[in-house]
């Protein structure tokens, strides 16, 4: 009885803070759209990133459980519910396309993409989670993920695209076409002054981007909205899914459903049986495979809920309405700040960062990310931050729902763990442009197929990471056994 | 912080991985299967709810059996019989 009164209390407590939380937010939001209108765009962001952290977290959706669940158990479960949001996800970015409501747009394709994923990968494995998974484990009161949200992806982000330290790496050829192409771009001098500068005027600027329904062949070929259903999401998202769900079942799935499935017939099995198979696998983990769909519509209608904001302000970026509000110092010499427009991760925790960073005395607009692209607002009025504020919120609330919250403060070798993977995934989502969501998610389904040299390098780094903990832990187990 | 892998009896173990977060509960879940005997039963304490789902599909997968799962003050005991 008194252990079911404590059960029962706890609950209660949870209940309690779920609902303080979400009142919170509530607040915040009214607060928000009292001081001006412009901020609807604001709220939006925090809304759609509480909607994401809920689902996250009830999903236990994470990009590096995919690829490292596969290696480490050989569990598909993440890897079908990412496939499976890929699949919606990529059919309603095909239908905003068509319909000029969609905020996509595809980054330059070459081979620092999948050298960039490979270097996340490793981090996401080492962290315990990718760059949307640790923000829900924050929620969840994860302390370890805390640690390489903020010292990989924010401060370590930061670090990195200001520093020079990495010029011994930079071949002259990128430093003469940086200088060209900052001319070209009219950004001066004093705005170019890190390795990550160079490489991103000098090299990044000069490779192509590639969009299929963009192409020459694919836009002749399928003129009006079928270039989009077909070019970006049948050929780059919906057939590369499908064939990757049939790999992934022969490799992983097959053996132990055909083996059960021909006891219960006591026969022989047939082409029926591997379908029954497949899908078995897809309805594994119902509550990841349905998140998975969820998340798919709800990332497609948070574009559009962008599209809307930006043309009922008649605005592109949100720097514009920072600009309106009289916070010009907020924004980049371009007037903007960083504004996807879409889910998105790693940029505005590096923002956060950089903000800390320059607080601390530490010149943070002397470069092309900060000072030229993304600006530097504050962090409350910072509108994709507010984004995975809301994920990590959103996340809580579900916890605390789910009595699933529990901080847990990082010890011991967790921590080392946490800052290396964490740095390495900071590192790791800059020379791409993006993390696993908007290097690899957001790409795929929007028709460019740097997404999946993005994925392919996750998962090479996915498997760097599973080899080493499978060697450490066994050592450890080792160890352990010695007094059997 | 420690996890701690232990025989309890003949053919029973227990694996405590409290305080591990992903990818740790699950690959020492994995790995003190592997050890283990057909037959045999571990008693796995963890406190990482994503973990919980990757242990239960493998074992579904692998074809042991998950014979008890409970939550006690934030933490998670699972009862595993390798079959």
């Amino acid at each position: 009885m008194e252990t079911t009164t404590a059960v029962d209390t706890g609950q209660r407590k949870n209940q309690i803070w779920a609902f303080i939380v979400t009142g919170i937010m509530i607040l915040i939001s009214f607060a928000y759209y009292k001081v001006n209108v412009y901020y609807m765009y604001l709220i939006a962001y925090i809304w759609f990133g509480f909607a994401y952290g809920m689902m996250l977290q009830y999903g236990r959706f994470c990009f590096a459980s995919a690829s490292r669940d596969l290696f480490a158990a050989g569990v598909p479960r993440m890897a079908v519910g990412i496939l499976v949001a890929l699949t919606f996800f990529s059919l309603i970015q095909a239908t905003l396309a068509s319909t000029n409501m969609s905020t996509f747009h595809p980054a330059p394709f070459g081979i620092h993409t999948l050298i960039s994923g490979l270097i996340f990968g490793v981090g996401m494995v080492l962290a315990g989670g990718c760059a949307s998974g640790s923000l829900y484990k924050i929620g969840e009161g994860n302390g370890t993920s805390f640690l390489a949200a903020f010292f990989g992806l924010c401060i370590g982000q930061a670090v990195f695209v200001d520093v020079t330290w990495f010029n011994f790496l930079v071949p002259q050829k990128w430093v003469d076409a940086a200088v060209v192409n900052a001319a070209a771009r009219n950004i001066p001098v004093e705005k170019m002054t890190s390795s990550f500068d160079t490489y991103l005027a000098g090299y990044v600027w000069n490779q192509p981007t590639l969009q299929l329904s963009h192409t020459k062949a694919i836009s002749e070929a399928l003129p009006g909205a079928a270039k989009y259903f077909i070019g970006d999401s049948l050929l780059n998202a919906l057939i590369p899914a499908a064939l990757l769900l049939i790999v992934i079942y022969a490799f992983y799935s097959r053996k132990g459903f055909m083996k059960k499935r021909a006891k219960a017939k006591g026969g022989a099995t047939g082409f029926g049986d591997e379908i029954a198979g497949i899908w078995n696998m897809i309805t594994a983990s119902k509550r990841t495979t349905i998140m998975g769909v969820i998340i798919g519509i709800v990332a497609g209608l948070h574009i559009f809920v962008m599209k809307g904001m930006q043309i009922k302000f008649g605005v592109a970026n949100f720097g514009e309405l920072l600009t309106r509000m009289g916070h010009a110092a907020d924004t980049s010499i371009k007037g903007t700040v960083f504004d996807p427009g879409y889910w998105y991760i790693t940029s505005q925790e590096g923002q956060l960062g950089g903000w800390i960073l320059d607080k601390l005395g530490w010149n943070m607009r002397d470069n092309i990310f900060f000072g030229v692209n993304n600006g530097l607002p504050d962090p409350w009025r910072n509108p994709a931050l507010w984004m995975s504020l809301g994920i990590v919120f959103g996340a809580m609330v579900m916890a605390r729902l789910s009595n699933e919250f529990k901080f847990k403060l990082p010890k011991g070798e967790l921590i080392v763990w946490g800052l290396m993977g964490g740095i390495l995934m900071g590192v790791g989502s800059r020379p791409a442009l993006g993390c696993n969501i908007g290097a690899f998610f957001i790409r795929v389904a929007g028709g460019d197929p740097s997404g999946w040299l993005y994925g392919t390098g996750m998962v090479g780094g996915a498997f760097i990471g599973v080899k080493f903990f499978n060697w450490w832990s066994e050592r450890k187990m080792a160890k352990e056994m010695e007094a059997f | 912080m420690a996890m701690k892998f232990e025989k309890k009896g003949d053919g029973t173990y227990l694996l405590d991985v409290c305080g591990y977060v992903c990818p740790h509960p699950q690959i020492y879940a994995k790995k003190s299967l592997e050890k283990m005997s057909e037959g045999d039963i571990v008693e796995i304490i963890l406190d990482n709810p994503s973990s919980v789902e990757t242990i239960a599909q493998m074992c579904d997968q692998v074809g042991h059996d998950v014979m008890d799962k409970k939550t006690e003050g934030g933490k998670i005991y699972l009862k595993i019989k390798k079959g």
